[in-house]
């Protein structure tokens, strides 16, 4: 069934932060809709952290103005956190309570019972509860991000929002806990996430590519990368490194960088394959191989913090 | 000894207690090979590699890393290998400059060398306007150069990364590629754990730990082939899915 969504569950306006010298972030806007799942992509260091910090309100911008679930993140700031459930970066939940004892604290602080809620969190959270008496220090990484996630939903907050929740986590178990948010957002809950892989981007609604305090480019996944293949091309031989190096040597090719299995080649003016090919062969590489490329979102974010 | 290759294990098992998190794991890794050593979370890399570094020694079985046995001559590898982590490389309240100066002398290198060692790296990464400013201070990709420089300035005959580009934006980690590319292209050997699969492409050859023990290993290529996937992230889904360890 279709939703339309008009209300602005986040909503951030020209927001500045300062530490010293750096500037974690530059005059950053976006806003997000209620129910929908926003992705914050970029690298450490990026910013993402600090604005996490300012939308759950341990810290305050040193300018411009935001709005959680419709409050004033200043005026506002107790309110909203009963709003809120925050997965930060780091595992911060007590290690040497166990299991039940954690997910019963975070409930309390809220005055809410674990019982009523437990709906919300049981459709990943029934393999921990086979461990309730151990340590919460003491589970494997994947167990405590379920049951960080469990924590941070226990009092069935309106927003989610999570902090790299997946970074150092193997690809299967990445992929895993991006299919239990799309249950949660089915359920109608809006979600702020932040990665540091590319390839997580496309399964939010909306993303803002972000890097140096800045955001880059915003829109959704599959808007952002039209266009991209336009002038990409694919190349492959026998011998990549040097592919690589011959490549970039070319004057007929603004960039080239590698991409898996074959490297990807931003085209300029006069590129033409075909020669392109018959002038490697010349040169000696073998199985040369060049091709149209689908730009992705990592294709992007090369583009865009390479001209930045 | 000398058996051509760089790394040669033969049935390595580390237990603890009724644990087993390496379980009879055998492999070689050519010189001037880049090998990577993938698996999903609590698959046993990490306690592997520990015992490859001669920082943990095996409950049973032998290999030998740079020629050197990994139960009996555990200081003799740690002289001959580099290791740089994501987590960990660098100290931030010591200079660029003073930095390279710990890591080469803890490797025992004279101060003639440290100082003829350092300038060639200023200047190969333009990095000398740079040497007096604390680690802390300077951008990740710069960081991370240097952690991988200070790794192999006395000249490994094997590195070992872990993790190397967590966290880190698509430009700085083809960066750092590039790097891996051409300490490989000069005979040093590469051990590298990651869990971006497109990097698993820049591999000659690579292994995919599932609960202890290796259930792949071959050339990205020959991998693909055998479970008919067109990417390496295809390859680790199938290979990885049934691990029981991590979650």
């Amino acid at each position: 069934m279709e939703r339309y969504i008009y209300e602005k569950a986040i909503d951030v306006q020209s927001v500045s932060k300062q530490y010293g010298k750096i500037q974690a972030l530059e005059d950053v806007s976006f806003s997000v809709a209620e129910g929908s799942m926003f992705g914050l992509i970029g690298p450490d260091g990026a910013g993402k952290s600090t604005l996490y910090r300012i939308l759950t309100t341990i810290v305050a911008p040193d300018g411009g103005r935001a709005t959680v679930a419709g409050l004033d993140i200043v005026k506002d700031y107790r309110k909203i956190r009963a709003e809120i459930g925050y997965m930060p970066d780091r595992f911060s939940l007590y290690p040497d309570l166990t299991v039940n004892e954690n997910l019963h604290f975070f409930a309390s602080l809220f005055g809410v019972s674990v019982k009523d809620n437990y709906d919300l969190i049981a459709p990943f959270f029934d393999q921990l509860v086979k461990f309730p008496n151990r340590r919460a220090g003491a589970l494997s990484g994947g167990m405590k991000q379920k049951l960080a996630l469990g924590c941070a939903l226990i009092h069935r907050p309106k927003i989610l929002l999570l902090d790299e929740p997946t970074t150092g986590v193997d690809a299967v178990s990445r992929s895993e806990f991006w299919d239990m948010l799309a249950v949660l957002k089915d359920k109608g809950m809006t979600i702020l996430v932040s990665t540091s892989y590319m390839d997580e981007a496309k399964r939010c609604d909306r993303i803002a590519l972000i890097n140096g305090g800045r955001i880059l480019d915003m829109d959704t996944p599959e808007r952002l990368v039209a266009g991209m293949g336009d002038n990409l091309y694919n190349a492959s031989a026998r011998d990549m490194y040097p592919l690589l190096l011959a490549l970039r040597d070319m004057h007929e090719v603004q960039d080239c960088y590698t991409f898996g299995a074959t490297l990807h080649v931003v085209a300029g003016a006069d590129f033409n394959p075909e020669e392109i090919s018959v002038r490697l062969n010349r040169m000696g590489f073998d199985d040369v191989e060049i091709y149209p490329a689908k730009g992705d979102i990592e294709d992007l974010f090369i583009k865009l913090a390479g001209n930045g | 000894m000398d058996n051509g290759f760089a790394i040669s294990v033969r049935n390595l098992v580390k237990g603890f207690g009724g644990f087993t998190a390496v379980d009879n794991i055998s492999f070689d890794v050519r010189r001037g090979e880049i090998f990577g050593f993938l698996g999903a979370n609590g698959a046993g890399k990490t306690t592997a590699m520990r015992m490859l570094c001669g920082l943990s020694c095996p409950t049973s079985g032998s290999g030998t890393v740079a020629g050197y046995d990994i139960a009996r001559q555990a200081e003799e590898i740690k002289r001959h290998i580099g290791y740089m982590s994501q987590k960990f490389s660098l100290y931030g309240d010591l200079t660029v400059s003073e930095n390279l100066t710990l890591f080469s002398t803890v490797y025992g290198m004279s101060d003639k060398d440290i100082r003829l060692k350092s300038d060639m790296i200023f200047k190969t990464l333009e990095m000398e306007e740079m040497k007096n400013c604390l680690v802390k201070d300077i951008p990740v990709g710069w960081k991370q150069k240097l952690a991988f420089s200070a790794a192999t300035m006395h000249a490994p005959d094997v590195v070992f990364l872990d993790e190397p580009t967590g966290g880190v934006d698509p430009v700085t980690r083809r960066k750092f590629w590039e790097l891996i590319y051409q300490a490989s292209s000069q005979g040093i050997t590469i051990f590298v754990t990651t869990h971006y699969l497109d990097e698993a492409e820049y591999c000659n050859r690579i292994s995919i730990m599932v609960d202890g023990r290796i259930k792949a290993l071959d050339s990205p290529e020959n991998l693909k082939k055998e479970y008919a996937s067109g990417t390496m992230d295809e390859v680790f889904r199938i290979v990885a899915k049934d691990a029981k360890r991590g979650d």
